[in-house]
C-alpha cells in the first residue's frame, strides 16, 4: 500500500526530564503503515533537544510563546505553512490548545488541518471546573477549590484538611501537608503558572492513567490504561506498564460517550484500598508516554492525523498488556552553528 | 483452606509473577515457585503440605507455619483469592 505523504507541524519538542509529548508523537507518525509525513518541528526554546534530532524532525521553526499574544502566533504559523504547505498540526503543550482551539477555523481555511476538543469540552475538563464535571457524567473526582490568594487558602480549613494537593491551571502539583507548605507552593507555582491555583482534597491510592483518542462523536478510537512504577521528583513516569484493567477501560468509555471528547485525552487516575477509582485530572491532550501506547500496538498519533484528514479509522480493540517503557536521557552532541542558526534565523 | 491464583496474575517458568490488572510483579525462589504451581494445579492446603513434606526434609508443623505466612503475604498482595 503506497503510503500518504503528508506534512505535519508538532510542538512540543522538549524530550528533557519533564517531557512533551512531541517526540513521541512523532516516533509513533514515524512508524506508521500508511502515513509518509514530512514532520515541522515548532520549537519556543532554542535548546528544545526535538529541534536537533534531525531522524526524526525534518526541519524546525521557532514560534513565539501563546502568552505573547494570538496574533503574532499565526503569523509566524502562516509564514511557516506558506513555505512548508502544512497538512495537520498538532499542538501538544496545554497551554498552547487555548489559542489553537480558536484559530481552528481560520487555520482550516487556509489548508491546515487540527483535531482537537471543542472550547466546550475544554473548559468543563479544567481542574477547576472538576467537581460539575463528577456530578454531571457520574464519576468519582475530589473536592476541589479554585484559590487565587493567600487568604482564599486559609479560609479552607473549614471545608478540608491537610495534605492536600497544590495544583497550577497547566502544570505542577504538590501534596500540602500543613498550611506552611499550602502557602509555599502556592507562590511557587503562581510565579510560574499564574493564577487561580486549584486545591484538591489528597485521595490516597495508586497512580493509573489512560491515553485515550475520541472521535468527537462519542466513539473511543483507541485507550490503553498504564501504571507508572516510579515517578520522578518531577511528578513525571520513569518508567510505566500497560495493564488489563476492564473498570479503567469501562470509564473511559462511558467519558468518551458522554462527553463525545474529540481528539486525544490523558485521564489522571486514582485507584483506592476499596478498588475506587477517582478521576483528578484529564489533560486534554495525547500525554507523553504515548509512545507506550504506539509499541502496546495502538498508534494513536497516526490515528488523529487520519481523523484529522477525515479518513476512516477503525476503532482499536486489542492492545498488549504488560508492555512497558523505561525513560531515559541521552545527551545529544550538537554542533554550535546548528544552534547559531536556530537562534539567529529561528529555522533549523 | 483452598485458594487459586487471581485470573490476572501470571506465573512464569522463571519464578517471576505479574498481576496484569495493576502492573505488579515479584520474583519468587524456587520452594515460593513450586507451591505456586501446585496452588495453580488446584491442590488444597493438605494436598501441597503432603507433596512438600515428602518432597523436603520438613516437619510437618513447621512446613504449615511457612506455608500460612506465604498464603497471608500471598493473598495482602492481592495475587491469590479463596476459592470457594
Amino acid at each position: 500500500m503506497d503510503r500518504l505523504p503528508v506534512t505535519i507541524a508538532v510542538s512540543g519538542l522538549n524530550n528533557i526530564d519533564s517531557p512533551g509529548p512531541g517526540i513521541p508523537v512523532i516516533r509513533g507518525l514515524r512508524e506508521s503503515a500508511s502515513l509518509a509525513p514530512r514532520i515541522i518541528g515548532l520549537a519556543y526554546d532554542n535548546l528544545e533537544p526535538g529541534a536537533y534530532m534531525h531522524e526524526l524532525v525534518d526541519k524546525t521553526y521557532k514560534v513565539p510563546y501563546p502568552g505573547e499574544g494570538v496574533e503574532p502566533l499565526l503569523e509566524r504559523i502562516r509564514y511557516i505553512h506558506e513555505r512548508e504547505k502544512i497538512d495537520v498540526l498538532i499542538p501538544n503543550f496545554d497551554s498552547e490548545l487555548f489559542t489553537f482551539m480558536k484559530s481552528e477555523a481560520l487555520l482550516k481555511s487556509w489548508g491546515i488541518s487540527m483535531f482537537l476538543p471543542t472550547l466546550k469540552q475544554f473548559e468543563e475538563r479544567h481542574k477547576t471546573n472538576l467537581p460539575a464535571y463528577g456530578k454531571k457524567y457520574s464519576v468519582h473526582v475530589p473536592d476541589s477549590w479554585s484559590v487565587t490568594s493567600h487568604s482564599d487558602i486559609y479560609n479552607l480549613r473549614e471545608k478540608t484538611e491537610f495534605p492536600y494537593v497544590v495544583k497550577g491551571k497547566f502544570y505542577d502539583a504538590y501534596i500540602a501537608y500543613d498550611m506552611d507548605q499550602a502557602l509555599l507552593f502556592f507562590n511557587k507555582i503562581s510565579a510560574k503558572w499564574g493564577l487561580p491555583i486549584v486545591i484538591q482534597e489528597f485521595v490516597k491510592g495508586t497512580e493509573v492513567n489512560v491515553i485515550a483518542l475520541g472521535d468527537g462523536k462519542g466513539n473511543t478510537v483507541g485507550a490503553v490504561p498504564m501504571r507508572k512504577q516510579y515517578i520522578t521528583d518531577k511528578g513525571k513516569a520513569w518508567g510505566g506498564i500497560t495493564l488489563d484493567d476492564p473498570s479503567m477501560m469501562e470509564l473511559t468509555h462511558k467519558i468518551m460517550a458522554a462527553t463525545k471528547w474529540r481528539g486525544g485525552m490523558e485521564l489522571e487516575l486514582i485507584r483506592t484500598a476499596k478498588n475506587e477509582l477517582y478521576l483528578i485530572e484529564i489533560n486534554p491532550r495525547l500525554p507523553a508516554w504515548v509512545y507506550l501506547a504506539v509499541a502496546a500496538g495502538q498508534n494513536l498519533p497516526e490515528a488523529m492525523v487520519k481523523l484529522a484528514l477525515r479518513q476512516k479509522v477503525e476503532p482499536y480493540t486489542h492492545y498488549d498488556v504488560g508492555k512497558m517503557f523505561i525513560r531515559y536521557s541521552y545527551d545529544m552532541i550538537c554542533n554550535l552553528d546548528a544552534f547559531e542558526k536556530l537562534s539567529t534565523l529561528g529555522e533549523l | 483452606m483452598k485458594v487459586k491464583i487471581k485470573r490476572s496474575v501470571a506465573l512464569s517458568d522463571s519464578g517471576f509473577v505479574f498481576d496484569a490488572s495493576t502492573g505488579d510483579s515479584y520474583s519468587l525462589n524456587p520452594v515460593g515457585q513450586e507451591i505456586m504451581d501446585l496452588i495453580k494445579s488446584g491442590k488444597s492446603d493438605v494436598e501441597i503440605a503432603g507433596h512438600m513434606t515428602t518432597k523436603f526434609d520438613v516437619e510437618a508443623s513447621t512446613f504449615e507455619r511457612y506455608f500460612y505466612d506465604f498464603v497471608v503475604t500471598l493473598k495482602q498482595m492481592q495475587i491469590v483469592e479463596e476459592n470457594g
